[in-house]
């Protein structure tokens, strides 16, 4: 699977508010998406990703995959992720 | 593995000056996982999705309030179920059980009153379209004819000729209370004086008795002046008739019209905020019929064809989320399994959406589709909702008055409908569709079979 | 004493609450604290010093009183909220509603009727001033866009076309109508109101009435200075008998209960006082009331804890209001913490 770049200087705090400091949009992430946000930071891929949220909450893998594209697509219209 | 958290799929959620509401870490609407005590999980197990299920206890509740709320008011009160509302034959019989008469509007609603065992006597005909077959069994069984126009008025006159017959009459009026849009297409105007010249018509001949005057001035009425304002003209009028013609009439009838608890699509403030309770639709009727003046003895009965107010609270329509989709704006979609077809309202009404089961703290704006392949099949363009997947369940609440007489078949069959019994138990009074059930009124040109 | 204050949005479109508080505030016997009801995180009374001590995100009137009242429940669980000043438009129906409900809670509210706040909507104001002999310009409601073409033709140009709740527009000739009327339906939703235009100065009044006709107080006030969005940005108090007892007349015939602010124009041609409208709120420039010497916002908490007050006889004639912007800073964690708790 793909891996995906953040733009470095975004800021995620422990509420799940998000500071994008090149253009001063802010936002909020639910649990999982904080989850899934710090994770892709960290530079890890899907692979790495599916495995640590199958393993901590309840939910199918196929299901899951359908979330995570979601999630990705609404990063990227906020231009919060870039696919490398 | 029981111990994994519960997953919620993950959301992002931009803000944007003016729109940022999110209420600290309350949730945003409680599920509402029943109705009447009846799990939805149940339900839907037995009966399907979507499905409309209808409180027979809310129902009673709301007809005896509304009986108290007028009794308490003015001595003489009588209400008549409104059939185009919603003529399932149960919900009917619910009301002709609390003691309503029927209204009727077509010969087929006034067949669909006697075969439930109403009586002539005690159904209310109105409406533009009464055929000349449905005019002589009406008379013949002493219904209440409300006359719409002078060629109705004249065909009566003519059948009680020829047939011998004598009727009892009303007629409808309509008059400026100062509503837009006026209903002037329904009955004789006030303020021409064609209402004085019909009342004067049917009062000289011999075959027409005129026993009652009615109005119904509008729908979903916000104003209650406008019922006062409808009940002294009607009650100036009833004065006169007893003044120079001595006819002393039977009855008012105020007609429908009362707003529901359901907000329209354009109004800014939630329905429940800006519509008057029954208790000021109330007030307002009798304090118009004061105008009446008339000794106790011989004040006419109030009739009301309330529908909507009655019925729209005890109507649900359970549905289920067909899939999650993301539109080019990035804008979020929900495709559930009740479409405009069976929720015709839609149209007009912003409905109270509540999921039927735990959900998660976050929400999210979406749009809400129906199942149809029509582009029309939208059943809210905008409404926050927390984040739901496919086979959630929803309840679009308020849907007892006209889904259920205005729905249609269309691309799909129309579904179950159940009620809950005051018992707790459930009852099927509808069965869903079936492809032959359809097909049994089309024939086929022998030609044309590829069979 | 805890009071809370909603309409913190003191933009350039001010919402009353901050110029409330300060009147409150300004009150040599208030010893309380104030809590904001907000409905945005921007809302600027949020990041004034000395104002609201906590401030709460509130629902949108629009999701429904039940949600109101669940979060203003848990709020007072918190905060054992005394009063409520609702202080904007579009909330007072709400509040109006839920006054029982919340008299239960224990918390007060001293509010106008919902069949006070029906005389004022735009739709009615023309019966009940006819009704009373107040001169009112003539008008007509539209309910639908076909509704536009049924405006008499005794309406001269230009007119004003209003919205139910916000919003009015000058119209010149009929296609305007229609532009006006689109943008605001769109918005607002109907009825949408249009009414002559009386060519004359506006003149403001801010009053107090106690729920029996009696007037507590009322100071008129003279707009100075009127930005391009039609909002007074500096005023002066002035003393015309007339027009003060015009609006005590006004507050007798409705038996008033709140506070208020009635707008009228005084027509060029015949120097006669024209009533717009009756907002069923204290204005935003309410905070001028205290400083020509009637604390009326004060005056109101009294009225709602129950006290019997006076009637102010005298307020300080040429006493001026100027409206400034003003830049506030905050960092990023006040932000967060209002957008993602709700609370500050």
């Amino acid at each position: 699977m793909n891996s995906f770049n953040i733009p470095p200087n975004v800021a995620v705090s422990d509420t799940g508010f998000v500071f994008l400091p090149t253009t001063g949009e802010t936002f909020t992430l639910n649990e999982i998406g904080k989850e899934i946000f710090k994770q892709l930071q960290q530079g890890k891929g899907y692979d790495e990703i599916v495995d640590s949220i199958l393993s901590f909450y309840d939910i199918d893998k196929n299901s899951f995959e359908r979330d995570f594209n979601d999630f990705v697509m609404q990063l990227k219209n906020y231009s919060l992720v870039v696919e490398l | 593995m029981d111990t994994k958290k519960r997953y919620e799929r993950p959301v992002i959620t931009k803000h944007y000056s003016g729109f940022m509401n999110k209420i600290g870490t309350s949730s945003f609407s409680k599920p509402k996982k029943d109705i009447d005590g009846v799990a939805v999980t149940d339900l839907v197990e037995k009966f399907g999705s979507p499905l409309f299920v209808i409180s027979e206890k809310k129902i009673r509740q709301n007809q005896r309030n509304a009986v108290r709320i007028f009794k308490t008011r003015y001595p003489k009160v009588q209400f008549a179920w409104s059939y185009k509302t919603n003529y399932l034959n149960a919900v009917c019989s619910v009301f002709h059980q609390e003691n309503s008469w029927a209204e009727v509007v077509s010969e087929f609603e006034y067949d669909k009153a006697r075969k439930l065992g109403i009586k002539g006597e005690n159904i209310i005909f109105n409406g533009p379209d009464k055929s000349r077959n449905a005019l002589l069994k009406a008379i013949k069984e002493k219904a209440k004819i409300h006359i719409d126009h002078f060629d109705e008025l004249y065909e009566i006159i003519e059948l009680c000729d020829t047939e011998k017959l004598k009727a009892k009459v009303a007629i409808r009026i309509n008059m400026d209370v100062g509503v837009y849009p006026k209903w002037d297409r329904f009955g004789f105007n006030y303020e021409n004086g064609e209402s004085w010249q019909a009342i004067k018509r049917i009062i000289t001949n011999k075959d027409l008795e005129l026993i009652g005057l009615h109005t119904h001035i509008g729908t979903y009425m916000m104003s209650t002046e406008a019922y006062r304002l409808a009940a002294s003209k009607l009650a100036g009028l009833a004065r006169s008739i007893k003044e120079q013609f001595d006819i002393v009439l039977e009855y008012i009838d105020l007609g429908g019209g009362f707003a529901s608890h359901n907000t329209l699509l354009g109004q800014y403030l939630p329905a429940e905020e800006v519509i008057p309770s029954i208790e000021q639709f109330a007030d307002a009727i009798s304090s118009g019929l004061f105008e009446l003046n008339f000794k106790n003895d011989e004040l006419p009965l109030l009739i009301l064809e309330t529908g909507r107010a009655l019925i729209d609270d005890a109507g649900f329509l359970i549905s289920s989320v067909l899939a999650n989709k993301r539109l080019s704006d990035g804008k979020k979609a929900l495709i559930i399994d009740a479409g405009v077809n069976i929720l015709f309202t839609g149209f007009w009404y912003k409905h109270k959406i509540t999921p039927a089961q735990d959900c998660g703290l976050h929400t999210e704006e979406s749009a809400i589709f129906g199942p149809l392949c029509m582009n029309i099949d939208v059943v809210r363009e905008s409404i926050t909702l927390p984040l739901l997947k496919k086979g959630d369940k929803l309840i679009i609440e308020y849907v007892g008055a006209y889904d259920m007489t205005q729905w249609m078949q269309f691309i799909t069959l129309r579904p179950n409908v159940v009620m809950i019994m005051e018992d707790g138990s459930v009852e099927l009074i509808r069965k869903s569709e079936t492809l032959d059930y359809i097909s049994e009124m089309e024939l086929l040109p022998l030609k044309l079979s590829l069979k | 004493m805890n009071i809370a204050v909603t309409g913190l949005n003191a933009t350039d479109n001010p919402g009353p609450g901050i110029p409330v508080i300060r009147s409150i505030k300004a009150h040599p016997d208030f010893n309380g604290n104030i809590i904001g009801l907000i409905y945005d995180s921007l809302e600027p009374g949020i990041y004034m010093e000395e104002m609201a001590n906590k401030c709460y995100l509130i629902p949108y009137p629009s999701s429904g009183l039940d949600m109101l009242l669940e979060r203003i429940s848990a709020i007072h669980e918190k905060e054992k909220i005394d009063l409520i000043i609702p202080t904007l438009d579009s909330e007072l129906y709400g509040f109006a509603k839920i006054k029982d409900r919340l008299s239960e809670l224990g918390i007060k509210t001293f509010l106008p009727t919902i069949q006070q706040l029906n005389i004022r909507a735009k739709d009615n104001l023309f019966d009940f001033c006819t009704s009373h002999e107040i001169k009112v310009p003539k008008n007509i409601l539209l309910t639908s866009s076909n509704d536009i073409y049924k405006i008499p033709k005794d309406f001269k140009y230009p007119v004003v076309v209003k919205g139910i709740f916000y919003d009015a527009y000058i119209a010149n000739n009929f296609d305007e109508i229609k532009t006006a009327f689109h943008k605001m339906s769109a918005k607002w939703g109907y009825p949408i109101i249009v009414q002559e235009f009386i060519k004359g100065n506006e003149f403001n009044v801010v009053a107090l009435g106690d729920g029996t006709g009696e007037t507590i107080g009322a100071v008129p006030m003279k707009k100075l200075y009127i930005t391009d969005k039609g909002k007074g940005w500096a005023g002066i108090t002035i003393d015309d008998p007339n027009l003060l007892n015009l609006s005590k007349k006004i507050i007798s015939k409705t038996k008033w209960k709140s506070g208020m602010e009635l707008e009228y124009i005084k027509s060029e041609e015949t120097n006669e006082y024209y009533l717009l409208e009756i907002n069923p709120r204290f204005p935003a420039w309410v905070y001028l009331a205290p400083n020509a010497g009637q604390n009326l916002p004060y005056a109101l908490v009294q009225l709602a804890m129950g006290e019997t007050i006076k009637p102010f006889e005298q307020y300080d004639v040429g006493t001026i209001f100027v409206r400034a912007a003003w830049d506030l800073i905050t960092n990023l964690k006040a932000f967060e913490k209002i957008a993602i708790q709700g609370e500050i």
